[in-house]
């Protein structure tokens, strides 16, 4: 499992020969693996997905699959299936003809294109829709021919270039199960691009974050969101409280954070004593507390409330503490605890304070 | 009381109800056609039925003008070569521009933009400035019968006067028409398909074959169309850059109306090179739909 199947080291990708779209990128993935290349537009994930797939060149770097240099291999000739964002389904075939469309360029004998084309668009369940036309199935089942399609002569990975960014809310929601539960039965190695966290966080084995051409962290999604290694990752990643801190003790974790003064995190790891570090407090770790609560070990502070914002669900607190602003999340439950204006006691634990060097 | 019933829009206040908003529609509507449908009704609807009057009238009212024309030999051999030549014209422009659109839409950037500029500049340039261009070009005096000479030729080869200066000229003048035809089809092919067919095993070649050409074809059928019709009726090329054996059917009708003041006969053939261009028309429309014919 922990055996690299394929391999980017140290891939490059300049157009022009002086700002690198890619810039220096490295990732081992494992056989099997779902890997998320997660990051804003214009990051790079893309291009290095056209660079596997075989579309673009590599202006510097290797690229390995299984053990053998890609460098040279056409992308007809990669076996890779690719899903794109808007399915690039051939307009003039039937989902048949389209799903049937490898197995003629690879020249599958006759009597197995059939049970293949039978057997992808049955895992895709779309076995009835064989006759019909592109035009004719909607968004969802396109892609899921899109799908079949890229599957069905067993490549040895699939990629997925934002497949899901043109459906609406719910079906994407459907679409993310279903390609999981696709990944689960075939078991082939995917690479996933997206600029959806929620998609990545739902989907992945691990995701690779993308920023500016490079790879700020590649991780499994929880340690992705608990333990981001850089700035960009933590803020980029589900919804923070960032704070600009000096070590003050390391072996005690005392960080000194501006108004809101001297607060604990358990593991200071990423800092050295009086080195400058980000502090790190998820929304969701903060809470309420309540009079005549036990604080003992806790980091608590009065927030004055200047707004919120109620998701249903939950609650989003903003408020201030001294020169400091604070999101809070508080359970759907609790929005009765929340005042309109004037004073809240918040605090967390030291185990939800993540500190990460700042440079 | 029946279930239709209830619907209100079948109920006469319903109906009222919708009433003036329609008539008000259509007063705009018809304003707005007009001027249009007054000008093509006046100068081309109006001269047109007075053509088919004509065939039919003069000099007597008989069938005698289309009796002449479909039992001479010598007039179905001109409609015959009308035919063969719009063909010719149509298979040559369709063989030259299909690439030509090809690399234009495919290979873009700067050589794309110079080739489409060039394009649309013979497509703006007068057809009779450059028919008569060829003129110069063939003629006696020209550069390529020096370079004939001057490679060793003697005598030179009669170059202008035939049927090769007329499907040269041709194909010159209608070539753009194809060419865009063709051109505004391509450019409607997602680059993602033919990625898709290489990632899906297809070389080049066969995602050309099996994607790109077949994605290409409703460009090609218009481009055809457009020019085999306009080539049917071309008259001025012909009559400058070919011999009396390339007579054309619009050339032979200027001869009869200027030379012989033949009014019913030229009548009787223009019916009938009108009704063959609208045959055709209703063929490609019932194939294809004639609204997209202009892309």
């Amino acid at each position: 499992m922990n055996d690299a199947y394929l391999c980017l080291k140290d891939v490059v990708k300049s157009y022009d020969g002086h700002v690198n779209a890619v810039d220096g990128i490295s990732i081992d993935v494992r056989k099997g693996e779902f890997l998320t290349l997660l990051g804003p537009s214009g990051s790079g994930k893309t291009t290095t997905l056209l660079m596997i797939a075989g579309f673009e060149d590599l202006t510097d770097g290797a690229l390995e699959l299984d053990g053998r240099s890609l460098a040279n291999v056409r992308p007809y000739r990669r076996n890779i299936g690719m899903v794109f964002q808007n399915y690039a389904l051939f307009p003039h075939m039937t989902t048949e003809t389209n799903v049937a469309f490898p197995l003629k360029m690879r020249k599958f004998p006759r009597d197995q294109v059939r049970p293949r084309v039978e057997k992808a668009l049955e895992l895709v369940g779309l076995a009835e829709f064989a006759v019909k036309y592109p035009r004719e199935l909607s968004g969802g089942q396109q892609q899921r021919v899109a799908l079949a399609r890229a599957l069905v002569f067993e490549p040895d990975v699939l990629l997925l270039d934002e497949p899901l960014g043109a459906l609406d809310k719910n079906l994407r929601e459907q679409m993310q199960v279903e390609i999981k539960r696709i990944h689960g039965e075939v078991g082939i190695t995917t690479i996933y691009v997206t600029h959806d966290q929620t998609e990545a966080m739902t989907m992945s084995d691990r995701i690779a974050v993308f920023n500016d051409g490079k790879i700020e962290q590649v991780a499994p999604p929880l340690e992705m969101y608990h333990r981001p290694a850089t700035w960009f990752v933590g803020n980029f990643i589900g919804d923070s409280n960032f704070f600009e801190a000096a070590v003050v003790d390391r072996s005690a974790g005392t960080l000194a954070v501006g108004s809101l003064g001297e607060i604990t995190a358990a593991r200071p790891d990423g800092g050295i004593a009086g080195g400058r570090v980000h502090a790190l407090v998820r929304p969701e770790d903060i809470r309420l507390i309540h009079e005549g609560e036990r604080t003992e070990g806790l980091n608590t502070f009065d927030m004055s409330v200047e707004g919120s914002v109620h998701y249903g669900d939950s609650v989003l607190v903003i408020g201030r503490v001294g020169s400091l602003s604070l999101r809070v999340r508080v359970p759907g439950a609790q929005a009765a605890a929340v005042v309109r204006d004037g004073q809240l006691r918040v605090g967390w634990r030291p185990e939800d304070v993540h500190v990460i060097p700042r440079d | 009381m029946n279930a239709t019933s209830v619907r209100p829009a079948d109920t006469p206040a319903g109906r009222k109800a919708f009433g003036p908003w329609r008539s008000r529609a259509n007063i705009s509507a018809w304003t707005l056609s007009a001027p249009a449908v007054f000008f093509i009704a006046v100068l081309f609807v109006y001269p047109l039925l007075d053509v088919v009057v004509i065939s039919f009238t003069d000099p007597t009212l008989s069938l005698v003008n289309y009796r002449e024309f479909f039992s001479s030999p010598l007039y179905a051999r001109v409609l015959g070569n009308t035919f063969w030549f719009a063909f010719l014209v149509t298979a040559i422009c369709l063989a030259l521009g299909y690439p030509l659109a090809y690399v234009i839409v495919r290979y873009g950037g700067t050589l794309g933009f110079a080739l489409l500029l060039v394009v649309a500049m013979s497509f703006w340039t007068s057809f009779l400035v450059r028919t008569y261009s060829w003129l110069v070009i063939l003629g006696s005096k020209g550069p390529v019968t020096k370079l004939l000479a001057w490679v060793g030729f003697d005598p030179v080869p009669q170059i202008l006067f035939n049927s090769f200066a007329t499907t040269l000229g041709m194909v010159h003048i209608l070539i753009p028409y194809m060419i865009m035809s063709i051109y505004a089809s391509m450019q409607k092919i997602d680059p993602n398909h033919l990625r898709a067919a290489a990632s899906l095993g297809a070389t080049p070649f066969q995602g050309f074959r099996t994607v790109f050409l077949p994605l290409s074809l409703p460009g090609v059928v218009n481009g055809c169309t457009l020019v085999f019709i306009i080539c049917l009726g071309f008259y001025v090329t012909p009559v400058l850059l070919g011999g009396p054996r390339d007579q054309m059917i619009a050339g032979l009708i200027g001869e009869q109306i200027e030379e012989l003041l033949e009014w019913g006969f030229a009548s009787a053939m223009a019916v009938v090179l009108l009704a063959t261009t609208m045959a055709l028309l209703a063929i490609y429309n019932r194939l294809v739909g004639l609204d997209k014919l202009w892309g």
